[in-house]
């Protein structure tokens, strides 16, 4: 909205206040760039009659980094740190995507074992993500950080593996072009098994705490509302979109990584509520323990990197790549003049276009709402913003 | 010399823990033979105070640790467990740091009625204590309507807080302070019945009385009323602003309400004695509905005092949980909650009350027989009227059970979307419904 837009809406509020005689007119609120419900540096601009959102604007760039011009100077190897820290709380699936476009790009043949590794961390990615998604929606809420912290002690344990099998915990760097960056050591296998054993007893635990209370419902049904046709024009992705019922998942309908020999279902919602996108993402946990042990099973032996040139000079040309990121489609774009960086670098955030159906959302609802509405979208402002 | 084995006997009074009051009664006593008695009564009235203060103080500092030792564990924390043995001294460092830091006022804020409310919310804080009774003498002040006064006093707290919400010119603070009104003036309705179905049914306004009553008659309140137990449960969870009723300082929607634009110390203050009224809240809970002091004759070997403690601690033990498990309900499902289902239900037990204190003083019933029986159909209209409440008020969102299906091999739009839906086979999970 610009400031002329602005101007006129003040300008109604007051002739309608003269008008009707009860003085009344919208106040506009911003909520962030700091503030406790935002996660991370975004600016929603609402104008508000009493507790009801009559507007809602997003104002964003406020963690802007300049990645995608940033990357256009550095090889295509320097690049995967970038893509760690666009999506902080996903940073495999965005090493995984953005290696999968470079190895279009250069046309090299991924061995087995580490289709089946990135398989893994990507799917332990997932895990670790909503268990951040739906603990902080839960606070969203309202709760007192409770959920939270039951659901951060299993990310725990997925960023330990993180650490032990790359040394980092959230930015990871750890997939190369043409694999993965190193074997998996020798601890990890036997901590994913604890792992993936106790992962049940815990979910249980939280379905017992959270699918029948009473509050959660009562904040979370019929609030933040899109349809499915309406999902599908904003070209959401994700959960978001899973949750009106629409079942599309890249690891289905555009397998890559051998996801095709997993066996796993896609879960989906009905009222596109934010209830629902709770519930796919809880159940979305349960189809990635699915993976999980199938990976685990079926793990093949051999490299784990094909041999590629660390400043890899790909022919000119272009190519887009995909994954399902936590939060969506995620999509890396990269265009190549024969140098050895790429000439463009773009990255399709599932978060930012997930976002723009907050407005749509959250008018007409109070402001509680709006708040729990974007805490069920999951965004992650590194990836808006990039 | 006279004056001398008084005195031994004020020292023997204060070995004897069963009941506090013996001392400040005899020191007075004391006064009142040598010195005017204007005097006596002064200086029973600072004794009364310093021994309110000397025991909320500190009690508040433990407070703080306990609270969030027991949060921590309930979210499989440690809490505080750096200064101090265990973390005692975690409360006296965050003091300090609240002092030291620096007192921010904003540039636009009206600065005298800014001032003022952190100082000023401390007056019914500290009011309210003066008429708990902590064993059969052992209250500051036992007015003959303690509880009008409990409730006119905790009833200013309100306004202190819009005045922070006002003043402060920030649009969270004044959003807090408006929420803040509204809830408070809404909940002390059915705060008000559920203390009048007491009063009613034991015919007197002391707080000391209904715990007296409590004690002849042999039984606690929350047996005779349980709807008015948990009524007044909630609505002081409201009013102090505790999960899930906490939408005055709602942190992920207002930030922290009417005290957004408050810094060190002042922050400090308000903190303080949000505290400071859980625990007086929790010992009114525990004295109007669990007996207070008295507990089926343990009163004769433990000191009352204790007994109230402990229970006012079941109490509060139970505040946390709830702040601990539920999320925070809406502004206007909270309003909703208050006069559609707290005051109708408070309300039919006034008549209730008004029913069954007629039959036992008009009627003659023997209390004996009649207060068991009395207890059993309450509990039974209870348990009915929360029954009753819980399926008339669900909204419609709610009736419909949320379900999650698993796409099989439809992957696509639209047109899988309703492939999907019109499966007739049971979903993955469902929660929820009627």
């Amino acid at each position: 909205m610009t400031t002329a837009d602005d101007t006129r809406l003040a300008m109604q509020g007051t002739i309608e206040a003269l008008t009707t005689g009860d003085g009344s007119e919208p106040v506009v609120v911003n909520l962030g760039p700091q503030h406790p419900s935002t996660h991370g540096v975004f600016r929603l601009k609402v104008t508000l009659d009493g507790e009801i959102v009559q507007d809602a604007e997003m104002r964003i760039g406020y963690l802007h980094r300049s990645m995608e011009k940033l990357a256009e100077e550095r090889t295509y190897t320097q690049n995967i740190p970038f893509t760690d820290r666009i999506d902080y709380l996903a940073a495999m699936s965005n090493n995984l995507a953005y290696c999968l476009a470079a190895e279009e790009l250069l046309g090299v043949e991924v061995p087995p074992r580490a289709n089946a590794i990135r398989v893994m961390f990507a799917e332990l990615q997932r895990v670790a993500s909503h268990a951040m998604a739906n603990g902080t929606f839960i606070n969203d809420c309202g709760a007192w950080h409770t959920p939270l912290f039951h659901m951060f002690r299993d990310r725990e344990r997925v960023l330990d593996m993180f650490e032990m099998t790359c040394g980092a915990r959230l930015t990871t760097n750890y997939m190369r072009i043409g694999g993965v960056a190193f074997d998996l050591p020798d601890e990890l296998l036997p901590t994913l098994e604890q792992f993936l054993a106790d992962m049940p007893e815990n979910i249980a635990n939280y379905e017992a705490l959270l699918l029948e209370n009473e509050i959660l419902h009562a904040r979370a049904r019929g609030i933040g509302v899109i349809s499915p046709e309406m999902a599908i024009n904003s070209s959401l992705s994700g959960p978001v979109l899973r949750a009106t019922g629409v079942p599309w998942d890249l690891r289905k309908a555009n397998p890559y990584c051998g996801y095709e020999d997993y066996e796993f279902d896609v879960p989906v919602g009905e009222q596109g509520d934010c209830f629902d996108r709770f519930l796919v993402r809880m159940a979305e946990v349960k189809e990635s323990l699915r993976i999980l042990r199938q990976v685990v099973d079926n793990l093949p032996d051999g490299p784990w990197l094909a041999d590629v040139p660390l400043h890899a000079r790909p022919e000119p040309g272009e190519s887009y790549a995909r994954v399902e990121s936590p939060r969506g489609e995620l999509g890396f774009y990269l265009v190549s003049d024969g140098g050895p960086a790429p000439y463009r670098f773009h990255c399709r955030p599932p978060s930012l276009i997930n976002l723009t159906a907050l407005k749509e959302m959250s008018i007409g609802g109070t402001l509680a709402d709006a708040i729990v509405t974007l805490g069920s979208i999951d965004i992650v402002v590194g990836e808006i913003d990039r | 010399m006279t004056d001398f084995a008084q005195l031994g006997s004020v020292l023997g009074a204060w070995y004897d823990f069963r009941d506090l009051n013996n001392l400040q009664r005899l020191i007075t006593e004391w006064i009142a033979d040598w010195g005017p008695d204007w005097l006596a009564s002064i200086i029973a009235g600072v004794l009364g105070t310093l021994g309110i203060l000397g025991v909320i103080g500190p009690t508040l500092l433990i407070l703080i640790w306990v609270e969030r030792k027991v949060i921590a564990r309930f979210q499989q924390r440690y809490g505080p467990n750096r200064v101090g043995p265990k973390g005692l001294l975690q409360p006296v460092a965050d003091a300090v740091k609240l002092i030291l830091k620096e007192q921010l006022a904003p540039r636009a804020a009206d600065k005298l009625i800014f001032f003022l409310p952190p100082v000023l919310i401390f007056v019914p804080g500290v009011l309210i204590w003066g008429v708990l009774p902590f064993g059969p003498r052992m209250s500051v002040a036992d007015l003959n309507v303690g509880v009008l006064f409990l409730l006119a006093v905790s009833g200013t707290t309100v306004l202190v807080i819009f005045m922070a919400g006002w003043s402060s010119n920030n649009k969270y603070a004044l959003f807090g302070a408006m929420r803040a009104v509204a809830m408070s003036i809404s909940y002390e309705v059915p705060m008000v019945l559920a203390l009048l179905t007491l009063v009613v049914f034991s015919g007197t306004m002391s707080i000391n009385g209904i715990v007296q009553w409590q004690q002849q008659e042999d039984v606690i309140f929350i047996l005779l009323f349980p709807l008015s137990a948990i009524a007044f449960f909630f609505a002081a969870s409201a009013e102090l602003n505790r999960t899930p009723a906490d939408i005055s300082e709602a942190e992920s929607e207002i930030v922290a309400g009417y005290h957004t634009e408050y810094s060190g110390m002042r922050f400090g203050l308000f903190y303080a004695v949000e505290l400071g009224n859980t625990l007086v809240v929790s010992a009114f809970i525990a004295t109007f509905f669990l007996g207070g002091w008295w507990l089926w004759g343990l009163d004769q070997w433990v000191p009352s005092w204790i007994i109230l403690l402990v229970k006012t601690g079941a109490v509060y033990f139970l505040l946390i949980w709830t702040r601990g498990t539920l999320p925070r309900l809406r502004v206007d499902q909270l309003m909703g909650f208050c006069w559609k289902a707290l005051v109708p239900a408070t309300l039919l037990f006034v008549v209730v009350a008004f029913v069954e204190r007629t039959l036992l003083i008009s009627e003659g019933w023997d209390t004996t027989v009649a207060l068991p029986i009395m207890a059993v159909f309450n509990i039974a209209l209870t348990l009915g009227a929360i029954m009753l409440f819980a399926r008339v008020s669900r909204p419609a969102p709610l009736r419909r059970p949320a379900r999650i299906r698993m796409a099989g091999a439809e992957i696509g739009g639209l047109r899988a979307a309703r492939q999907v839906a019109s499966r007739t086979e049971e979903p993955q999970f469902q929660v929820g419904g009627d």
